[in-house]
């Protein structure tokens, strides 16, 4: 087994073993860390597969940013206070149930990916000239409309998340006191 | 003529009409001219429709007038038409005739009444529903006839109607003979089924010319055309209906329970009596219910207290009377009966009313004593009714026709002994109940002074009644007492002749002499035990009280407690197990099923967010696992 | 790039897609069910960059990055829903929030 190969397959290790605790902490700020953990691995993995651009933005934006949002709102608003008892969520009466499930999703993909037979990669990494190329070129549409989209949520991420009362229309409008 | 025909029985009709619309508002004189005037117009208009027809009789004895085809279905095709011959002309004229001093004296008895010019209306359309059903000349409209009679008994029965008793007389007469009338439906499909048409005289030609003596489908038919006669005319076993029928006015028990309506059998039973001879198992049927009836009904009749009962149940007997003669073959002495019996009972019920109104109300004859002083016109006219009832020998209606229908039994055939004896019981009976009931009413000391005289339309009718009642009977004379045969001369192209006679002037001289014994016996006794008042201190005899045996006959044999048992309850206890409806059950069961299904459904609305992202696994699960596994 | 099995990467991928969606599942903190979601939509993410690199097409980097935009867009507005939330039930237990019910 090539070098490549061998960090592929430790990275997934790593990736996988962080999400597993990841989603089994008690603490949101614990799970978000072992969530950035779980990312850099998978930007690891992005990078032995050929996308670099990719791994770049998993870091730059999935990682330091999206988590980090994350982490502001659970400390700027108190959240870490809704640790429960760790016996709460570790029982098993709570996993069986979702396990069983994910362990059959699972299972189907499995199995139809061990009918698909086995396939080699392409023979070179994908640069980010050439995702930048086509991006705006083929993708263009769809650059806009995510910006649009980024727009909407800002709009929305503004107007919900203020103290001020929700709704300020006229008819629902409640006396003023 | 053919307008005279049309106009007797639209004359009523178009009375009802104008009384049905704008009787409410009509002054009670003017409501009263309609309802009885039209009557009496129908009357005047057959008394001269009878007398040209009986001065120039039209070709074959018979007019008939087609005014329009009702409908045409399936190769039936029955017009409006009426046919007049002796027979109808002969109904026609006693329905017209006693209808309209039954509707004049209804103007004086009914005053008062709220219900006035509706009592009118209903009456007016009583007359022209009997009118249309005997100048039917298809057996359609004599159905249509038929089943309007039927309706105006209902209504006039159930008349005041604020009273539940009255409203139940109502339903039972009605349902009672709807069983008689499902009978004779079931009989007019079986003869248009088999004969190809409902015209009468055809249909009585083609069962001769089709149908063997004997044979099933004539005896079918003639039990089914029985059937119908039996409900309609209270016989045995439906004349539960007609006691209970008493709660309407008297004027309606006079008209239709007692003249008019209650013949309709007979009348059936005459016009279809080719059928009648096509079929001899159910002839001797019709004779030997005919005399049982009357039997059961005179011995009912003794242990009566109220006054109206008795006369409904002597009704239930004199009819049976009818229908031994139908069944001895002497048809045309059935009608001489009806004949007679139409004025002397009519008068009877009249009287009775004058009665009850003069005395408010009370219907026990032990509360009645000694109205011999009170009420003389009534005494004397009722005193002619009861004889002709009773038969008195020779100069009463009744004794001439009852003894025709006596001796065309005892010659009518190997039964005719029998059915003899059973007549004559019966007229022994009649003249003990007849006589307990007037020495009871009219003699003795007064009992309960009367409040209320009749007024002069009240007396007419009596008078006019009463003078038929004596005289009518002179038509019709046996061979050994005169020998006039007017009445069945005149019916004689119809019905044949006299029908069954005895042997000789000897044999029939014999019979008359024990008619007349059999009265006169009866008319003893019922002096001994009745004639010198009711003994002091016996103000009533209690009519279900006093013995098992006298219960038994004041119930009319238990007929009624028989059939509450063997009908009524059963389907009452049907009709409770049912009370939710089997037949609705798919549609509530559908309701049913559709809420259970919602209920169940709602419950996976948990609001729970982990629940829904469970089923959304579970979902994706399933679906990947068919398109793969698939 | 030919050593890297491409089944592999999508194994991997499917591995951590079931554990987003056990985690989703299983948790009643909103915060976590968010955490999850975010671990669902890296893994969907992985699935495409694999298929881009085996074919060696930029396509699915670039559908990469939208999914990348989304997931921003729907942590942003996700967030401040659960503000929200915690404003008005007074707890993040995603249980509690459930009134609409029935």
């Amino acid at each position: 087994m090539s070098l490549l190969a061998l960090v592929f397959y430790a990275a997934a290790a790593v990736a996988v073993v962080s999400t597993v605790l990841a989603i089994s902490r008690s603490s949101p700020i614990h799970a978000l860390l072992y969530l950035i953990v779980s990312l850099l691995a998978v930007a690891v993995m992005f990078f032995t597969l050929g996308a670099p651009l990719a791994a770049a933005l998993e870091v730059i934006v999935y990682a330091g940013a999206i988590v980090v949002l994350f982490v502001f709102v659970v400390m700027m608003f108190d959240l870490q206070g809704e640790r429960t008892k760790r016996s709460a969520w570790t029982s098993l009466r709570t996993w069986a149930g979702p396990g069983v499930l994910s362990a059959v999703l699972l299972a189907e993909l499995l199995y139809v990916l061990a009918a698909g037979g086995s396939h080699a990669l392409g023979p070179r990494p994908v640069p980010p000239g050439e995702v930048g190329l086509s991006l705006f070129s083929t993708y263009v549409l769809g650059v806009e409309l995510a910006a649009m989209l980024l727009l909407a949520a800002v709009v929305a991420a503004f107007h919900l998340g203020s103290r001020k009362k929700a709704s300020h229309h006229r008819l629902f409008e409640e006396p003023t006191p | 003529m053919a307008t005279l025909l049309w106009l007797i029985p639209v004359l009523p009709l178009a009375g009802f009409a104008v009384l049905a619309i704008l009787g409410r508002t009509m002054p009670r004189r003017l409501a009263a001219a309609i309802g009885a005037g039209s009557v009496g117009l129908s009357a005047a208009l057959a008394l001269i429709l009878a007398v040209r027809f009986l001065g120039s009789p039209p070709p074959g004895d018979a007019l008939t007038v087609n005014f329009w085809t009702w409908f045409e279905a399936g190769g039936l095709k029955p017009g409006l038409a009426f046919h007049l011959d002796a027979l109808s002309l002969v109904f026609t004229l006693v329905v017209t005739f006693v209808g309209f001093f039954i509707h004049l004296y209804s103007t004086g008895f009914m005053a008062g009444d709220e219900g006035y010019s509706r009592f009118f209306a209903y009456m007016d359309l009583f007359v022209g529903s009997m009118l249309v059903l005997v100048l039917a000349s298809n057996l359609l409209v004599l159905y249509l006839g038929w089943e309007g009679v039927g309706l105006c008994s209902y209504l006039l029965i159930g008349f005041w109607l604020k009273d539940p008793v009255n409203v139940r007389a109502a339903e039972k007469a009605f349902v009672v003979t709807r069983v008689g009338d499902t009978a004779l439906a079931i009989g007019l499909f079986l003869i248009f089924s088999r004969l190809g048409t409902l015209d009468i005289q055809e249909v009585a030609a083609q069962a001769a010319a089709q149908w063997p003596v004997g044979s099933t489908l004539a005896i079918a038919a003639a039990a089914l055309l029985l059937g119908g006669a039996l409900g309609k005319s209270a016989q045995l076993p439906f004349q539960t209906w007609l006691p209970d029928a008493m709660a309407g006015p008297t004027p309606v028990s006079a008209l239709i329970h007692a003249a008019t309506m209650v013949t309709a059998g007979v009348y059936l039973i005459a016009r279809m009596h080719a059928i009648f001879e096509l079929a001899p198992p159910v002839r001797l049927a019709v004779a030997v219910i005919g005399a049982a009836t009357l039997l059961v009904a005179g011995t009912s009749a003794l242990a009566q207290v109220d006054i109206k009962r008795i006369l409904a149940y002597s009704t239930i007997s004199q009819i049976g009377y009818m229908f031994l003669a139908l069944g001895a073959g002497a048809w045309s002495a059935a009608i001489f009966h009806f004949f007679t019996h139409a004025f002397f009972k009519a008068l009877l019920f009249l009287g009775a009313g004058v009665i009850i109104i003069g005395l408010e109300e009370e219907h026990d004859i032990f509360k009645m004593g000694g109205l011999r002083k009170e009420l003389p016109l009534v005494f004397w006219t009722f005193l002619a009714g009861a004889a002709s009832l009773a038969a008195v020998p020779f100069v009463t209606a009744g004794f001439y026709s009852k003894e025709w229908i006596l001796s065309a039994a005892r010659a009518s055939g190997p039964a005719g002994l029998w059915l003899w004896a059973a007549g004559l019981a019966g007229a022994f009976i009649t003249v003990l109940y007849t006589f307990r009931m007037v020495f009871v009413v009219f003699g003795g000391p007064v009992a309960n002074p009367v409040r209320r005289r009749p007024g002069a339309v009240m007396a007419v009718p009596l008078v006019v009644l009463g003078v038929f009642a004596l005289l009518a009977g002179f038509l019709e004379t046996p061979r050994v007492l005169g020998n006039l045969p007017f009445f069945s001369g005149l019916l004689r192209p119809i019905l044949g002749g006299r029908g069954p006679e005895p042997a000789g002037p000897a044999q029939d001289a014999v019979l008359v002499i024990i008619s007349v014994a059999v009265v006169v016996a009866g008319l003893v006794l019922a002096w001994l035990l009745y004639g010198r008042g009711p003994k002091h201190g016996q103000t009533t005899e209690s009519g279900a009280g006093t013995s098992r045996a006298r219960g038994f006959f004041f119930s009319g044999w238990g007929f009624d407690w028989a059939y509450d048992r063997l009908f009524v309850q059963p389907l009452a206890w049907l009709a409770r197990i049912n009370k939710n409806d089997v037949a609705d059950l798919p549609f509530r069961g559908l309701a049913g099923a559709a809420n259970g299904a919602h209920a169940a459904l709602a419950r996976t609305q948990t609001g729970r967010l982990r629940w829904y992202a469970a089923s959304i696994a579970v979902g994706a699960a399933i679906v990947i696992a068919v398109a793969v596994l698939l | 790039m030919s050593a890297v099995p491409y089944e592999a990467a999508l194994v991997v991928a499917g591995i951590l897609f079931v554990l987003g969606l056990a985690g989703l599942v299983a948790r009643r903190n909103l915060l976590f069910v968010l955490v999850s979601l975010e671990i669902m939509i890296n893994a969907a993410g992985l699935a495409f960059i694999a298929a881009g690199s085996r074919w060696a097409q930029p396509d699915g980097q670039v559908v990469f990055l939208f999914i990348l935009a989304i997931a921003a867009a729907e942590v942003s507005v996700g967030l401040a829903l659960l503000l929200q939330i915690k404003r008005h039930f007074k707890s993040l237990d995603s249980d509690a929030a459930g009134t609409m019910k029935g």
